[in-house]
């Protein structure tokens, strides 16, 4: 019974342009690696291209947070709670000059509740590189480098608004690229472990072992997994270190994941078994070990990597919906998921929409990560 | 044809009990059971610590000290021979977790049914459009909307969806009812109010499953838009619709069918979260605060519940696969 997964065969757009008209001459193209094929592929790819520059661009940000970010994330300022963003001016009066405009509020005689106007008046130098907060890089280098900032840290410098708490939202949407980023990754690489060791004695034992190992896969696949997760992550208990959680959460979100890479690996085995190089190894005497890891293994490696790309998106809106929910990660650590909690109250969003801004965050760079996995999926077999 | 339906059957039966076996597994995971859980609350409401003695006889009463798999065989031949799922910790007086679920459950499929339905309206005309003309401006426009249906998050679409109404029509169209109109008997009123609450539920769970579909539509159609039986209609002198709609796109329309078997999953755990976030009188909020309360008959009894008709509703999609497509039956 051949069912379509989510992320794997469906929707896969078989290669339509050949990679013969290249414009290199074809003695390079003959000589040419595999890698070197999929990556000229890859390259013509634009918006895969583009997907790609994106999601680099994030994991650097998440790698040097500290840097990137204005301040640290629970630096707060609590004269400044619900502060909207304010515009980054970089011209004043002709000259280069960038600064941000002040605020001033009135209070609401009767729910005492502040109504934030720009104020003209106040201007607020920024500089970039300029020296702040001081830090930990790594928890290993001090530095107090940022890449922009004000020089007075009682100034305001909410670039895209403060939160409950007066806390920068900029600088808390960059770190939590952090945790949300790395979610994703972890995730990813132990549904690739499971997946790979799983779909691989599946597909090379087959028999009754294979039978089964894929009437579990079926049976996890037709159980919804938001609830499935919303239960796992219940059981999570309160007095966890957030590290204890994070791990916690990462594992549950592997535990459905890597039932589609089982499949996509256990389909190549099964293919590859057929191939006439495979019957050539195994006729010339090659162990078992050397056959998998040698041959069997590069052969189809580019196709995880696709597989592996396209099923990190999942993970982040995973971690994202039960974080939004209150069952993933919890304050203090800061995720995108945890940021928009926040916002579940209609009246909290209407009044301050500037708080949905991690949404934004999460949208580019899924989008990113697809547009990415969906070029290198076209890319991946580039013969 | 017979013995494909008997072999399905049987893998059904046996994922259903697959099933019953996690469902109830997930709810004894958590550390402490439902009387710590209770103690907890009390002495951090009301600072009243409960007597051991007072513990174990509530143990009693709810049957916790009993041996899992005594618990577990207690539970299933209550459900299979009484209908019972096992009463709610939470509620006073107590009530059967069946209540609850035949009270939300409806609700559930007539929304996932509804998304399923607006899914294949939506999928199936802008997937044959984007394969028959591959590269057009409406394809990109196409699979451009559909990456953004992917990657928005669908609780983050209520979100918004629940914002800008507020904004723009000063209510929150939350529910699935307007407040003066929720207690009143059935009425064409009520059922306008329903349909009116109705949609941006069912456009935001179905969102995601659409935009996945369209691209394996436009996928399938463009495999078979190159095999030669496509020519040879050609060279006959078929019309171009007519060709189309003959041949490729009915073969295109099997994942139409085979889908629901992951899509279903799907639509039943998007409505879940998106029904929490909208405020839905459905299965979502019920079994969110039952897994906070570890009020486990009810939690286990939704997990059941949904698990099993997802199972049900897969394998209805299997067997009309196999009627449509003889292929798969001499698999």
């Amino acid at each position: 019974m051949d069912k379509i997964v989510p992320f794997s065969e469906a929707g896969s757009v078989k290669p339509e342009q050949a990679i013969g008209n290249i414009t290199t001459d074809s003695h390079e193209l003959e000589v040419a690696s595999q890698w070197k094929l999929i990556w000229w592929k890859f390259r013509r790819h634009k918006v895969a291209m583009a997907g790609g520059l994106v999601v680099l661009a994030y994991y650097i940000v998440a790698l040097f947070a500290n840097f990137f970010a204005p301040v640290h994330f629970e630096t707060y300022q609590e004269t400044y709670v619900y502060a909207p963003p304010q515009q980054l001016h970089f011209f004043r009066d002709g000259q280069f000059f960038p600064h941000v405009l002040g605020y001033s509020f009135e209070r609401d005689p009767e729910s005492f509740k502040k109504t934030w106007t720009i104020n003209e008046e106040v201007v607020i130098p920024v500089s970039f590189f300029y020296h702040g907060e001081p830090y930990m890089l790594w928890g290993l280098i001090p530095s107090d480098l940022h890449l922009i900032g004000t020089a007075n840290p009682e100034a305001p410098f909410f670039l895209l608004g403060a939160d409950k708490s007066g806390r920068d939202l900029f600088s808390r949407i960059i770190f939590s690229s952090q945790i949300s980023l790395t979610v994703g990754l972890v995730g990813v690489t132990l549904s690739l472990l499971l997946g790979i060791i799983i779909g691989g004695i599946s597909g090379l034992i087959g028999g009754p072992l294979d039978n089964g190992i894929q009437r579990l896969i079926e049976i996890l696949i037709s159980i919804p997994t938001l609830p499935l997760w919303l239960a796992l992550a219940a059981i999570v208990p309160l007095d966890w270190t957030p590290l204890q959680v994070y791990l916690m959460i990462t594992v549950i979100l592997s535990l459905i994941g890597w039932t589609g890479l089982a499949r996509v690996v256990r389909s190549k085995f099964l293919s590859l078994r057929e191939e006439d190089f495979i019957l050539a190894a195994r006729l010339d005497g090659v162990p078992q070990g050397r056959m998998i890891f040698n041959h069997m293994i590069p052969s189809f490696l580019s196709h995880i990597i696709a597989t592996v790309t396209l099923a990190i998106p999942g993970m982040i809106l995973g971690e994202t919906a039960l974080s939004f929910l209150g069952l993933g990660l919890r304050p203090p650590v800061v995720s995108w998921g945890v940021m928009l909690q926040e916002t579940q109250k209609v009246v909290v969003l209407a009044t301050y929409p500037w708080l949905l801004y991690p949404a934004v965050a999460i949208i580019v760079v899924v989008l990113a990560l697809n547009f990415l996995g969906d070029g290198l999926r076209d890319a991946a077999d580039p013969y | 044809m017979w013995k494909y339906i008997l072999r399905r059957t049987l893998y059904m039966f046996f994922t259903v009990w697959v099933i019953t076996l996690i469902s109830f597994a997930i709810i004894q995971l958590p550390p402490g059971d439902y009387v710590t859980n209770l103690m907890n609350q009390m002495t951090r409401v009301s600072g009243v610590t409960l007597t051991p003695e007072y513990e174990a006889q509530l143990r009693e009463q709810y049957g916790l000290n009993e041996p899992i798999y005594v618990q577990y065989f207690k539970w299933m031949s209550n459900i299979i021979l009484k209908g019972k799922f096992g009463d709610s910790f939470v509620y006073r007086p107590p009530r059967d977790a069946v209540e609850l679920i035949a009270e939300r459950l409806p609700v559930t499929f007539t929304l996932s049914f509804f998304s399923l339905l607006l899914i294949w309206v939506i999928a199936l005309p802008i997937g044959i459009y984007s394969a028959v003309r591959q590269y057009s401006v409406g394809d990109y426009i196409a699979t451009f909307l559909g990456f953004i249906g992917l990657a928005v998050p669908n609780f983050l679409l209520a979100l918004i969806c629940m914002f800008i109404t507020y904004k723009y029509f000063g209510q929150a169209m939350i529910g699935l009812f307007s407040a003066d109109i929720v207690d009143a008997p059935w009425s064409w009123e009520k059922f306008v109010d329903l349909l009116q609450h109705l949609w941006i539920p069912v456009v935001v769970i179905g969102l995601g499953g659409t935009a996945g579909l369209i691209r394996t539509m436009r996928a399938n159609l463009l495999d078979e838009l190159k095999k030669p039986y496509v020519e040879t209609a050609r060279a006959k002198g078929l019309s171009e619709l007519k060709l189309l709609f003959k041949y490729p796109v009915r073969h295109a329309m099997n994942p139409f069918v085979s889908t629901i078997g992951w899509i279903l999953p799907g639509l039943v755990a998007g409505e879940v979260v998106v029904a929490i976030v909208l405020n839905l009188p459905t299965s979502g909020p019920v079994l969110y605060d039952a897994l906070r309360n570890q009020d486990q008959f009810v939690a286990a009894g939704f997990i059941l519940v949904l698990s099993v008709l997802t199972v049900i509703g897969t394998f209805l999609s299997d067997i009309l696969l196999a009627v449509l497509d003889p292929r798969i039956r001499l698999e």
